[in-house]
């Protein structure tokens, strides 16, 4: 099956007054229709920074985007607002995401609008139709959206980005502004629709429970790097990178007699403004070596499970005799 | 019966009050105005406002006396039955002044304002939304523009283009650019970083469209306010000009130069200023009130 959305050596460097910033570095995935990727890492890695690339609300500085087969890296013009109506987001923040003067109706059909297919009745039927999928009430139609809780803004948000039929969606952590509660149904709404209209989710989240519960595959970055990907069960069964490592080892155990052994990460992130080349996480890695600070290529050490560690498989084999 | 009762219950709560009257759709032009009918001291700053246009317009016709008939006889009369306000001290009819006036006064302040606002707003807009080079292109030369006081570049302005009514406006208009195209911009760079510009980028609207749609309707309500307090205020460095033989030319009785010109009197014939001052006053009070009033309707989350 042909991939929906092939990523190659993206890359997105911020110049600045201290030096250039490798928001995105190299960065190469590939994510079939109809499945969800989850990317994950912490705050100031680059996840947001790549969503928003895939979608061109930024320029790529380098590398290629394929969409559907297509090269869009460059695409410009009328060929850029296809592409828009095909790649959507939703964003983080419900509150900031949602213009405070437009009601929820505005909102919905200005997307419709703007692609000039609906006019007239159509138009409303439209509106109704996506609030009715989204899940909000017709009487609040003419809402502002202070006038609603962080559920209903967000499936605001939703039924915008579903508007014009998009085929991927970029979930810029859809739900971590929202109560936990509000979260549970914001996700099952996002995985009711992807299961009716085949939608393809790159999932961005800093919540590793809510990326287990709904990606097929995840990405783990470090600064701006891809360090490991593969299947959703096999990353949270088998990690190789030391740094997946130790992130899933955050995730407090609700096993009081099997705790999780943490592991604890020494000494700070560095700088993301012209770094050195080699392992971004070597300064803090427990098994870092001379190698480590040679560019590391993204290597296939079992099928479909990708690690860019040099030593992945010394360090394994270690692991698993002991 | 349950439900009868139920029924019957909330029918009497409503009873109690007004039915809420049906307003128009939010934002359009109507749905201000049944806004500021809501709030009756906004409406009456517009009642205040119609009434001295009116006045102003038909006052040649009901008056006994005309603005510019000089009677020495009479100068500086008291407020008599004769002469309502008094008259001044060339004995010209103070009231007959201030209506005439009105039109002077009121339409500098009107013009000259919609033209710095008009101006000042879409070079802040695009100056905030665009950044850059654009950016620096715009607000440096309006920098330099600010660099002058507001009054004195109007009078270099008007000393350029020359006196009368007209180039008055024209100067008043050019000054206040400045001041509102900084405060334009400032408030457009707090708006253009929120997440509802991108996705208004995200599902192709125009770059256009984003600013008129998106960005302007976030960042005008203070501006609003300060629009209606800068009519009060164009009015009167219109006055200044005029007292300065750049703006309106006498006998033209415009309520500045009228002031300007009682002064001199103030000790002696109080009334002479204090007409002009009230009429000053209330114009700038009423032009307050109705900007105020303006904003509130144009902020949902003020709805009820």
């Amino acid at each position: 099956m042909a991939a929906l959305l092939e990523v190659k050596n993206l890359k997105k460097y911020f110049p600045t007054n201290k030096g250039v910033v490798h928001a995105v570095d190299d960065v190469s995935f590939r994510l079939d229709a109809g499945k969800t990727m989850g990317v994950v890492g912490e705050s100031g890695c680059g996840k947001s920074t790549l969503g928003r690339t895939i979608i061109h609300l930024q320029n790529s500085t380098d590398g290629q985007i394929l969409f559907a087969g297509e090269d869009v890296t460059h695409v410009k013009g009328k060929e850029l607002k296809k592409l828009r109506e095909n790649m959507q987001i939703i964003f983080q923040d419900p509150y900031s995401s949602l213009n405070p003067r437009m009601s929820v109706h505005d909102t919905i059909v200005e997307p419709l609008i703007l692609s000039g297919k609906f006019k007239g009745p159509a138009l409303e039927k439209e509106a109704d139709r996506l609030m009715d999928m989204v899940g909000i009430e017709s009487r609040l139609r003419g809402a502002y959206p202070h006038e609603m809780d962080g559920g209903r803004r967000q499936r605001v948000g939703i039924g915008r980005a579903l508007a014009l039929n998009p085929k991927f969606i970029v979930c810029d952590e859809p739900v971590s502004a929202l109560d936990v509660s509000i979260q549970a149904q914001v996700l099952n709404l996002l995985m009711d629709l992807q299961d009716e209209f085949n939608l393809t989710y790159m999932f961005v989240t800093h919540d590793l429970s809510v990326v287990r519960h709904i990606s097929d595959s995840i990405c783990v970055m470090y600064l701006g790097q891809l360090v490991e990907t593969c299947d959703t069960k096999e990353l949270f069964e088998c990690q190789l990178h030391p740094y997946s490592k130790a992130l899933l080892s955050a995730i407090p155990s609700t096993d009081i007699h099997h705790p999780t052994k943490r592991i604890v990460i020494k000494g700070e992130i560095i700088s993301p403004i012209d770094p050195k080349p080699g392992c971004r996480f070597a300064a803090r890695c427990p098994h870092a070596c001379e190698r480590c600070h040679q560019p590391q290529q993204l290597e296939e050490v079992t099928p479909g499970h990708y690690v860019a560690c040099c030593r992945v498989r010394e360090l394994n084999e270690a692991f698993s005799r002991t | 019966m349950p439900d009868t009762a139920v029924k019957m219950s909330k029918g009497a709560k409503r009873g109690g009050q007004r039915p809420p009257k049906k307003l128009a759709r939010t934002g359009s032009a109507l749905y201000v105005w049944q806004r500021i009918c809501q709030n009756p001291l906004a409406l009456a700053g517009v009642i205040a406002i119609c009434v001295m246009i009116i006045l102003s317009i038909l006052s040649p016709f009901f008056l006994k006396y005309d603005y510019s008939t000089i009677d020495m006889t009479s100068a500086c009369a008291t407020p008599s039955a004769e002469h309502l306000f008094g008259c001044d001290e060339l004995g010209r009819d103070i009231l007959a002044r201030i209506l005439y006036g009105a039109r002077y006064t009121l339409s500098v302040g009107f013009l000259s304002v919609a033209i710095s606002a008009t101006l000042g707003i879409a070079l802040g807009a695009a100056a905030g939304y665009f950044g850059g080079i654009v950016d620096q292109i715009v607000m440096r030369f309006l920098d330099i523009m600010a660099a002058f006081p507001q009054l004195l570049l109007a009078i270099a302005i008007s000393a350029v283009l020359g006196t009368g009514f007209d180039k008055c406006i024209y100067a008043l208009g050019i000054s206040g650019i400045p001041h509102f195209a900084r405060m334009m911009r400032a408030n457009i760079l707090t708006i253009r970083g929120q997440e509802f510009v991108e996705a208004a980028t995200s599902i192709n609207c125009s770059k256009l469209r984003i600013i008129l749609r998106h960005v302007i309707p976030n960042a005008i309500a203070p501006l609003i306010v300060e629009v209606s307090m800068s009519i009060a205020g164009a009015g009167l460095a219109a006055s200044s000009l005029s007292f300065i033989g750049l703006g309106v030319q006498p006998p033209a009785p415009e309520w500045g130069a009228m002031l300007a010109s009682a002064r001199n009197y103030i000790r002696l014939y109080p009334h002479m200023i204090m007409f002009p001052g009230l009429f000053i006053m209330i114009s700038v009070l009423s032009f307050n009130l109705i900007g105020d009033a303006i904003r509130d309707a144009l902020d949902p989350k003020l709805k009820d």
